[in-house]
Formats: structure tokens, sequence, C-alpha cells
């Protein structure tokens, strides 16, 4: 009797939890878990949807890696993440500047985050207007300046990487800028007051005091920031399309013609696993380099 | 004597000092705000410009004569109402539904004890390294074969289960008293019961923040509305605002005001908002 009655206890605690768990294991297998499974199968074929699929091996990863195209656009996505290690250091300049007992301190930052909570298309927009090469804010204010041949910004290949780059640091630094200034206000007072008992200068509390207490918001922001890198469609989409002659088209970019323009699944699909691939192994890289420094992250 | 005014003076030198890194920082500040404010003010400034004048330099940032008609044109250009009302009705249903499904799911995580709890829950950590690129592709094609490319089932279903939601959510869960669970199954309350009415009850801070971003992200949302949408009646606004950017590529007063309507409404409910949006983000960013 006693047997039974536990052995009922137990079902009765798995019906449970797979009740709660149901409606959102159920969504999730259906649109992550068997699409990863189909993803990874799709990419040893070729297939256009309409005639029967084909098994064509590695086919696809042989043709990647001799594809000229493919390679550009994964240096251009490299490229664009230039911006970050930039963008880290407006938003902790930022952060630092904002984290002072002053009048109207909210103001501004209310205002440094306004571009972050923007409609990515409209912000998109908004800057191919002041990069219009003849009549745009910018090449008017660089004239003004008497640069005589300002860049030719969008239609540049030169130019447009490093133009869409600024939009990127003009749009994202606001939201690295909050997550600093969240970190910089968790740092204890004693310890600057210890430092500067000391007499240390501003300079040498920011090295021995600030930058080992942002340890783990810079190790989060490196990642997420390297993770959306990889991502990078949007802006290009709209701005450029991707040009001119390709000199703005992304992996993602790619991935997004492959599949969706041209109704090459296969390759396509093949494509997003070595992105996937590529992301994974920078986050295990800087996973292990930051576990290097565990004290900090375990605290 | 002496001691007091060498004091005083060292004292007037430090108030001087603290008087100009004053002035200093409020200078750097604005420098900043005013780069981030320009883009903003140079589209509303274009929005309400004459569709000649925008070609003149040196560029004016008064328009003379104001043109508020470019707001009505490019309302009626394309369908912006439509546009509107697409994204309202998918970012609602995908905020609602992604806290329901989720919400359950981190119950289940963080207050019931059932076979391969652990594992699963490893399982869904383990897909939130994956890239929505990956799966996009197969969902796709299953929509396709479903007939559902075009059709809200497309823009709000892939939308409604996230592993990320389940994870914030069964977090915060962990750090309520399970004391209340077991008075509750004491007095007889069913699990359902103590989810409904004690768990979520406490945690309003939490869904609060995670409904915020789950509709801002799905509002803004580009790429999965650009795929899964074709006529101009499903688009939701961001997508709608490129297609519109596509048929008046150079009519820049149209664009502006365009631009204009559809950041308007989040920026102006962010502004009233301000202190919950920074609360959030420093909860879903870092701690969550």
């Amino acid at each position: 009797m006693k047997l039974f009655n536990t052995k009922s206890k137990t079902l009765n605690r798995i019906i449970t939890g797979y009740a709660f768990l149901g409606p959102n294991i159920i969504g999730f297998c259906i649109f992550t878990f068997f699409p990863v499974i189909a993803s990874f199968m799709l990419a040893f074929t070729e297939w256009d949807i309409l005639t029967p699929i084909k098994f064509v091996g590695l086919n696809n990863f042989i043709r990647l890696v001799q594809d000229r195209d493919f390679w550009y656009y994964l240096y251009n996505t490299l490229f664009f993440m230039l911006a970050i290690p930039i963008n880290m250091c407006v938003s902790l300049a930022m952060a630092m500047l904002l984290n002072q007992k002053l009048k109207g301190i909210v103001i501004f930052r209310t205002i440094y985050f306004m571009p972050v909570v923007s409609s990515m298309v409209a912000v998109a927009l908004v800057w191919r207007w002041i990069y219009n090469s003849d009549f745009g804010l910018l090449n008017s204010f660089l004239h003004w300046i008497g640069i005589k041949t300002p860049p030719q910004w969008l239609s540049s290949t030169i130019w447009s990487k490093p133009a869409l780059m600024i939009v990127s640091i003009w749009q994202g630094t606001g939201y690295n800028m909050l997550l600093y200034l969240a970190a910089l206000q968790g740092i204890p007072q004693e310890l600057y007051e210890a430092a500067s008992i000391d007499g240390a200068s501003w300079w040498d509390s920011f090295k021995n005091v600030t930058w080992p207490m942002l340890s783990f918001v810079n190790f989060f922001i490196i990642i997420t920031s390297i993770i959306s890198g990889f991502q990078a469609f949007g802006v290009q989409y709209v701005m450029t399309e991707g040009g001119p002659a390709g000199s703005t088209t992304t992996i993602v970019y790619y991935i997004y013609n492959n599949a969706f323009q041209w109704f090459k699944m296969g390759y396509a699909s093949s494509i997003a696993w070595v992105l996937f691939i590529m992301m994974f192994g920078v986050t295990l890289i800087q996973w292990k380099a930051m576990e290097k420094k565990t004290h900090i992250f375990y605290q | 004597m002496a001691q007091t005014t060498e004091y005083e003076l060292l004292k007037k030198k430090k108030k001087t000092y603290e008087i100009i890194k004053k002035i200093a920082i409020y200078v750097f500040l604005s420098v900043i705000g005013i780069t981030m404010l320009v883009p903003f003010l140079w589209t509303l400034s274009t929005s309400l410009k004459e569709a000649g004048s925008v070609f003149s330099y040196p560029p004016k940032w008064i328009p003379k004569p104001f043109v508020f008609r470019n707001y009505i044109d490019a309302w009626n250009a394309v369908p912006f109402g439509r546009f509107f009302i697409n994204s309202i009705i998918v970012s609602t249903t995908v905020t609602f539904g992604q806290l329901f499904t989720a919400s359950l799911a981190a119950f289940a995580f963080a207050r019931l004890e059932f076979p391969f709890r652990n594992k699963l829950f490893l399982a869904y950590l383990a897909t939130m390294m994956i890239p929505g690129q990956v799966t996009m592709i197969p969902v796709f094609i299953v929509l396709k074969k479903l007939q559902w490319i075009d059709t809200y089932k497309a823009l709000i279903l892939p939308g409604i289960f996230t592993a990320y939601g389940t994870f914030m959510l069964r977090q915060f869960f962990l750090n309520i008293p399970k004391d209340l669970d077991e008075s509750a199954i004491i007095d007889g309350c069913s699990y359902f019961g103590i989810y409904w009415r004690i768990i979520l009850p406490l945690s309003k801070p939490a869904l609060a923040t995670l409904g915020t971003f789950v509709f801002l992200g799905t509002w803004n949302d580009f790429m999965w509305p650009l795929i899964v949408t074709n006529s101009m009646e499903m688009k939701t606004l961001p997508v709608g605002l490129a297609s519109f950017q596509g048929m008046y590529s150079t009519e820049w007063t149209l664009l502006m005001a365009a631009s204009v309507i559809v950041l308007a409404p989040v920026l102006i409910v962010y502004i009233f908002n301000q202190r919950f949006f920074v609360r959030g983000i420093v909860m879903t960013g870092i701690k969550g």
C-alpha cells in the first residue's frame, strides 16, 4: 500500500511538472529543437523547396571554402566588429561622466539612451539622409569646416563600412553605458577612499580600482557584442542593400540572400552552421579567458 | 594667524578646482548629448520642409514655411495605419504569450521536482547559444508548407517560445521563499493556485521588465517579419517603413516624416517611463 502510494505520488509529480512545462516545451520543440536538427541535415543537401531534395554530402562546405564572396563577407562582418572597442570606450566614458552627483544628470542619461529604443529601420533612414553626399548634414558640415571633397560615404566602397559603424556606435553606446553605469555604482566607495588616502592619482584609482571591478561587465559586453556583431544585417539591408559592390554585405545578409532570394536552402543552412560554430568558438575562448579570473567572476 | 590664511587659500583653490571640473563635465556631457540629439532634430526639421528646400546649402534648421502636409502624404502613401495595427497585434500577442509560457515553464524549473528537470533546463540553456539564423530556414520552410506565410500565425508563433524568458523568470522565482508554497499546500492550494495566486503576483516587477523588452524587441524586430511577409497588408512597422523607403527613396521630406511617425510613439513612451527602462536594462542585462 505504501509502495503504491509513493509511486502514485511520483507519477503525480511528473504529471504536474510536465503539465507546467508543456506549452513551452511543445513550442520549444517545434520552433527550436527540431529546426536545429533539420537545419543541420539541410546543410548537407541541395534544395529549392520546389524540386525534390538532393543529398550532396560535404559539397556545400567544400563550395563554401572556395567561395570568394563568403570570405569577403566574413571579412566585412569582422571589420564591422572593430566598432566594438570604440563603442566600449565611448560608453565607459559616458558612464563615468554620468556617475557624478550633479544637477540634470538624469536628462543627459535619458538623451543618451534615446537611440537604443529607436527603431533600427527609422534610424537607418535618418542616417542615410545625413550621409547624402551632396545635401546631407554631415557633408555640409565637413564642407563648412573647409573640407573641399568630403567622402561619398554610402556610395564609396572605402567609406561605406566606417559610415555604418558610426551608425551602430551612435545607436549602441547608450545600452552599454547603462550596464557600465550600474557596475560603477556597485563599486564600494571605500575602495576609492582607501586609494585616495594612499595618495593615488585619478589614473591610479581608475587602473587599480575601477577597471578590475568592471571585468565582469566588460566580459558580458564583449560576448554579447560579438554575438550580435556576427548577426549584423538590418542596418546594412536598409542603408546600403549590402553595397556598393558588396562592401557592406555581411554573413547573415549572405544567408538571407541564399535562402530567401535565391532559394538555395541547403547552401544557406551550411553557412548558418559555420556562423554558429564561429560564434560558439569565440564565446568559448572568451569564457576560458574569463575563468582564469575566477575570483572576480564568481564573486 | 598665517596658518589660517594658508588653509583658507587652499580651500579656495580646491573650490575653484571643483568648479572647473564641474564645468568641464557639463561641457563633455553636452557635446555627447548634442551628438545624440542632432539626428533626431534634423529628422524633425526635414520632415516639416518643402520638398525643394531640402536641397540647399548651407542647410537650414528652421523650415520656412512649415509643411505639415508631409505627414498626411506619408501616412497615405502606404498603409501606415495597417502597419501600426499589425505591429500592435503581433507585439502584444507575442509579449503575453511569451510571459505565459515562460512563467509556467520557469515555475516548473524553479519550484517543482520531476525527473530530468535539470537536464532539460541545461538543454534550454544550450539553445540560447544557437542564433536565430540557424533555425529560421527550417521554420520558414515548414510555415511555407503549411501556407502560413504572410499570416499573423507566421509573425507571432515563433516569437512566443523562448529559452531566454524562461531562464530569466526562473532566476527570479528561485529568490521567492519556498515556505510560501508549503503553507499554501497545507491550506489545500493546488500547484496552479500557487503559481497563479502567489508566484505571479510576487513577480510583477520581473514580468513587467521581461514584458517591456519582449514588446520592444518584437516591435523593432526586422528580419523575421521581412522574411515571412509579402503583402503590404501584413507588414509590421519596420518592414513597412523599409518598403516605403524602396518606393520613395529620394523624397526626403516624406521619408523623414515617416521616420518621425515610427519613432515618436516609442520615444514618447520611453521618455515618460525612462526610470523603468533603466532599471529593466540592468535587470535583464546583468542580473538576469
